[in-house]
């Protein structure tokens, strides 16, 4: 345990102790009301914390304790399903504590010690587990949970239990009499350790056709989706949430709207995932820091997600991570940052954010596990650039290490063309690699109608600058059907309503819907060659 | 802890609305603040940074006539609370809470933080259930859901104060049997807005509270009346039951006060000289609208946002659209035409509409006569391009229908004056226009 001190000054979130010998990152417990807080500047005789609660009400020379360890997260067998706080608190436990409303600092734990669970071992007496060894398994929904060890040990293991278990009991002994935990926590902002990294190869299938067809992602890749206001990167994130051909969803409401994740809750609880057919909610950690939750936690979120997210990559599981939206998080990174006086850099953000969020962002992807298995953790974060300019210090930080940029464009938006994916403006760094498997797996016709299918919207495009200027009873036929396709491609191919039956497109019915326009196209534009009107061909 | 009241007379430095008080012992962030001025006024004020013993306080009212050797201040040990009744319904405030309709102020049942607490994402139950508005084009095509916040977005020299006393007016909840009252916030109004609300008020059928801050009264007090607005609506609506809409005009006031402040506070400036923390300040009071699972009211927010030269980009209108739930954008051209409200349906949306409408909620066509309003009218306003460059007659029959409808569907669908629609009136006037232009309505 650690040491005390008193508070010595208090700004905004931030107060400074009189406190010695605390680490950087240290967690610390912060005034009668016992605040959550993290160490964020060590200086000869104080030491600068950051506050992960309301700070009204707190007073100078209240007392402060070090926990001698960092902000960490607690890693065990109940998390999926669960929703917790930018900390970890379960938040349906916090409600049935206090109310309906957050009214202060609270510990309660991620983990419910209590249920029983059926554990079956796989380590044997004699055994020397390391770091990420398999010590047992207990189902967890319909998911084998992998508990592995958490630290270097090395030691050899005196005896197992079998069976029935709590998170409370421990799961067996070592030699040197320490007890074998059934959880174990780890610090947030520490990447958890892997044997190797690989390129993604994969796709990640998403359901949403102008991603799958046009802007493939991979598993194990990163992605954002910026866009203004009401162009759909929500829904986008959460209907990704729903289809994407994943085991694991970890989802982070980071510092967005308090309605959205009320409703998503509903809707995980009732819908089904499309791949495995079991409740979407088994699948799922929602972690929600809204916009009106104190900023410091809402920092923290996005690690402490992402943490849970490695956690189930490490058993071997195919994870994706998706964050609504990453400016907050950067937003949250600057307001503390102007708390401590730092240097501004660009639009007031701290100098080191692009560094930060590379150092995030590179938490995702292939790897071999510790205990030798093939686990993935994709990413997929929306951002949200003020005024829509995606000049902005956040957007262009992503630019540099995220592989594919699906841009939401406010006008498709006003047009009411969801999901409003510019189809000229995105990219995907992964289309290559993942191409032979939509060839292979989907149909050989995959690369070919691709081709045909950006074809005609870029020959619509050069065609809308002519018909504004002729007007569409300028134009020719054989162009006039070229229109007609294209807004066929619109419509019927690149619209997805995400609150009608097509929310959710697999790559056959993908593939099977472009391939049908293409085909009128052909046949419409060969009986024009023959010199039948427009009406007559199609 | 302190059991009493604490008087300093060591103020070091006065600037603007901030001073220094130094030997405090044990000063609280947040703590309320009571300023003597040596002519005998009492001022409040809060605690805004401590660093020792020094205590930063920041003065609600303006700090002319404060002096360092004899203005005193007292420390209360308590944050700032509102004072809350039933008996609130009715009355009239100013931004600091003290009555402005002569009658005296009531006494409280309880007494909360200003601040409120962020409700558990948990406990919060989806928006539903429509509110009324008697305004066509958002009950018709941008409906407002109950627990739902939905801006208007207006610009200099719109009508926006007489859509505002329209909605006050007639806004109603299709289930006459709850209660519905309006929490009215206006900041900084010049006497003549004032005057004209006041009238309003006084016309109203609903049951009110209101919150006035005028043009001439301290800054700090518009950063306050809303959250004086919020804490009343939410203990009427979860602890009275009642459904309760409050409408704030005009946020970009409060923006203005909130930079105002900051600037004072010598806080880095962020876009446009807006601090920062912006967009979660404006969260602040945005998210406070909702619904709680097991609780029956709930707080609804119609906020007015005038946008600094028309521009939807600005910080102000921007970070309230990131985090509200759509917006209804007031449009100059419709104005000029003479179209009352000057609404303009395609860049407006109300988000949470699907949670609202239907069979049961509003009528089983709802969502289908939306849609194909909507629909008929983007493609005749996206026409008036092509006819400003080739002329009508270079255009076909359809396309020149299609015109007409949009013409028609803004002086008779969008303009309805002062007359108040109900949904079933909105819809069916929707419904006649479609059949005299003979469009489909599938
Ligand atoms: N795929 C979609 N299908 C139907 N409507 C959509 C779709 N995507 C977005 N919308 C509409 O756009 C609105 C705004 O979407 P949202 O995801 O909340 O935007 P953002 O998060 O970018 O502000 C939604 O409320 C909905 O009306
Ligand atoms: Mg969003």
């Amino acid at each position: 345990m650690g040491m005390g001190g008193r508070i010595q000054a208090i700004s905004g979130p931030t107060v400074t102790v009189d406190l010695k010998g605390l680490k950087l990152y240290e967690r610390v417990y912060v005034g009668n009301a016992m605040l959550t807080g993290e160490v964020v500047r060590l200086e000869k005789e104080k030491a600068v914390i950051q506050i992960y609660e309301d700070t009204r009400g707190l007073a100078v020379g209240e007392p402060v304790k070090g926990v001698g360890m960092p902000l960490t997260v607690r890693l065990g067998p109940g998390l999926l399903g669960g929703m917790f706080d930018g900390l970890q608190r379960p938040l349906e436990r916090l409600r049935q504590d206090m109310g309906p409303f957050i009214t202060g600092g609270k510990e309660v734990y991620a983990l419910d010690y209590m249920k029983r669970w059926k554990f079956t071992p796989v380590l044997k007496a004699g055994e020397a587990p390391t770091m990420g060894t398999v010590i047992g398994t207990v189902d967890e929904g319909a998911f084998k949970h992998y508990i592995m060890c958490g630290n270097y040990s090395g030691v050899k293991v005196a005896h197992m239990r079998d069976g029935d278990i709590s998170l409370d009991e421990p799961l067996g002994e070592y030699e040197d009499g320490r007890e074998i935990p059934g959880c174990n926590e780890w610090p947030v902002r520490m990447a958890r350790p892997y044997r190797r990294k690989f390129a993604p190869a994969e796709p990640l299938i998403t359901g949403q056709r102008s991603i799958d067809f046009l802007f493939p992602l991979a598993r194990g890749g990163t992605a954002i989706f910026p866009g203004g206001f009401g162009t759909g990167k929500t829904i986008l994130e959460q209907s990704v949430a729903k289809f994407a051909d994943v085991d694991i969803v970890v989802y982070v409401g980071c510092g967005e709207r308090g309605n959205e994740m009320a409703d998503m809750i509903a809707e995980f609880e009732e819908l089904q995932d499309p791949w495995s057919k079991r409740p979407l909610r088994e699948r799922t950690v929602l972690v929600v820091n809204t916009s009106n939750m104190p900023v410091a936690a809402r920092e923290a979120s996005i690690y402490t997600a992402v943490t849970m997210a490695e956690y189930y990559r490490d058993m071997g599981y195919h994870v994706l991570f998706l964050a609504d939206s990453l400016s907050r998080w950067a937003e949250a990174l600057r307001e503390i940052s102007a708390s401590l006086e730092e240097m501004p850099g660009e639009e007031g953000y701290p100098t080191y954010l692009a560094s930060r969020l590379s150092g995030f962002l590179e938490r995702a992807g292939v790897v071999e596990t510790m205990n030798g298995r093939i686990g993935s953790l994709s990413m997929i974060l929306s951002v949200s650039p003020p005024g829509g300019d995606f000049t902005e210090p956040v957007t262009q930080a992503c630019l540099r290490t995220t592989g594919a940029f699906l841009m939401l464009d406010t006008s498709l938006a006003h047009r009411r063309h969801y999901p409003a994916i510019n189809w000229f403006q995105s990219y995907s760094l992964y289309a290559k690699e993942v191409a032979g498997h939509y060839r292979e797996k989907v149909s050989a016709e995959w690369d070919e109608m691709l081709l045909r299918c950006r074809q005609l919207l870029q020959q619509e495009e050069a065609l809308r600058e002519v018909a504004e200027i002729v007007g569409a009873e300028g134009l020719q036929d054989t162009d006039r059907m070229l229109m007609r396709t294209a807004e066929r491609i619109r419509t019927e191919f690149l619209q997805q309503n995400a609150y009608s039956d097509d929310a959710f497109s697999p790559p056959d019915r993908t593939l099977a819907i472009i391939k049908g326009i293409v085909n009128d196209h052909d046949r419409a534009m060969g009986k024009l060659k023959q010199g039948a009107s427009l009406e007559e061909a199609v | 802890m302190r059991l009493s009241e604490h008087i300093y007379r060591t103020i070091s430095t006065v600037a603007g609305p901030l001073l220094f008080v130094e030997n405090v012992f044990s000063a609280r962030i947040g703590e309320v603040v009571t300023v003597h001025t040596p002519d005998g006024r009492d001022m409040e004020a809060e605690v805004l940074e401590i660093d020792g013993d020094t205590a930063l306080v920041e003065v609600y009212g303006g700090t002319q006539g404060l002096d360092i050797e004899r203005t005193s201040v007292s420390f209360s040990d308590a944050i700032k609370k509102v004072p809350l009744s039933g008996d609130i319904v009715g009355r009239i405030f100013n931004g600091s809470f003290q009555p402005k309709d002569g009658a005296p102020m009531f006494i409280p049942e309880k007494q909360t933080p200003i601040t409120g607490a962020p409700i558990n994402p948990a406990a919060r139950a989806r928006p539903a259930d429509f509110i009324e508005t008697g305004f066509s084009p958002i009950d018709g095509l941008n409906t407002l859901v109950r627990g739902q916040k939905l801006p208007v977005f207006s610009a200099a020299g719109l009508p926006s104060k007489e859509v505002v006393a329209s909605i006050l007016k007639n806004s109603r909840l299709a289930d006459p049997s709850k209660r519905f009252v309006v929490v009215f916030a206006a900041l900084g109004l010049t006497f003549h807005e004032y005057s004209f609300y006041m009238k309003v008020l006084e016309e109203m059928q609903t049951g009110f509270v209101a919150f006035v801050n005028m043009a001439d009264e301290p800054v700090m007090e518009r950063l306050l009346a809303p959250r004086f607005a919020l804490t009343v609506a939410e203990y009427l609506a979860f602890e009275k039951g009642m459904d309760i809409l409050v409408i704030i005009t005009d946020m970009t006031n409060y923006c203005d006060a909130l930079r105002e402040i900051s600037t004072a506070r010598e806080e880095l400036p962020g876009r446009r000289g807006y601090p920062g923390y912006m967009y979660s300040d404006l969260a602040s009071l945005y998210e406070r609208a909702g619904r709680i699972h097991g609780l029956e009211g709930s707080v609804t927010m119609l906020p007015v946002v005038t946008m600094p030269e028309d521009d939807i980009t600005h910080p102000i209108p921007d970070l309230t659209g990131y985090i509200t739930e759509g917006q209804i954008v007031l449009s100059r051209e419709l104005h000029q035409k003479g179209i009352f409200p000057p609404i303009d349906v395609l860049p407006s949306l109300s988000r949470l509409m699907q949670k609202g409408i239907g069979e049961g909620l509003t009528r089983a066509d709802h969502r289908k006569v939306s849609n194909h309003l909507y629909k008929y009218y983007a493609k005749g306003r996206d026409l008036r391009r092509l006819e400003a460059i080739v002329g009508r007659d270079g255009m076909t029959k359809v396309d020149i229908l299609m015109l007409d409808f949009a013409d028609a569907f803004e002086k008779e669908f969008v303009g309805q004056g002062a007359k108040r629609r109900t949904v079933f009136e909105t819809l069916d006037t929707g419904l006649d226009l479609m059949k005299k232009f003979s469009l489909e309505v599938k």
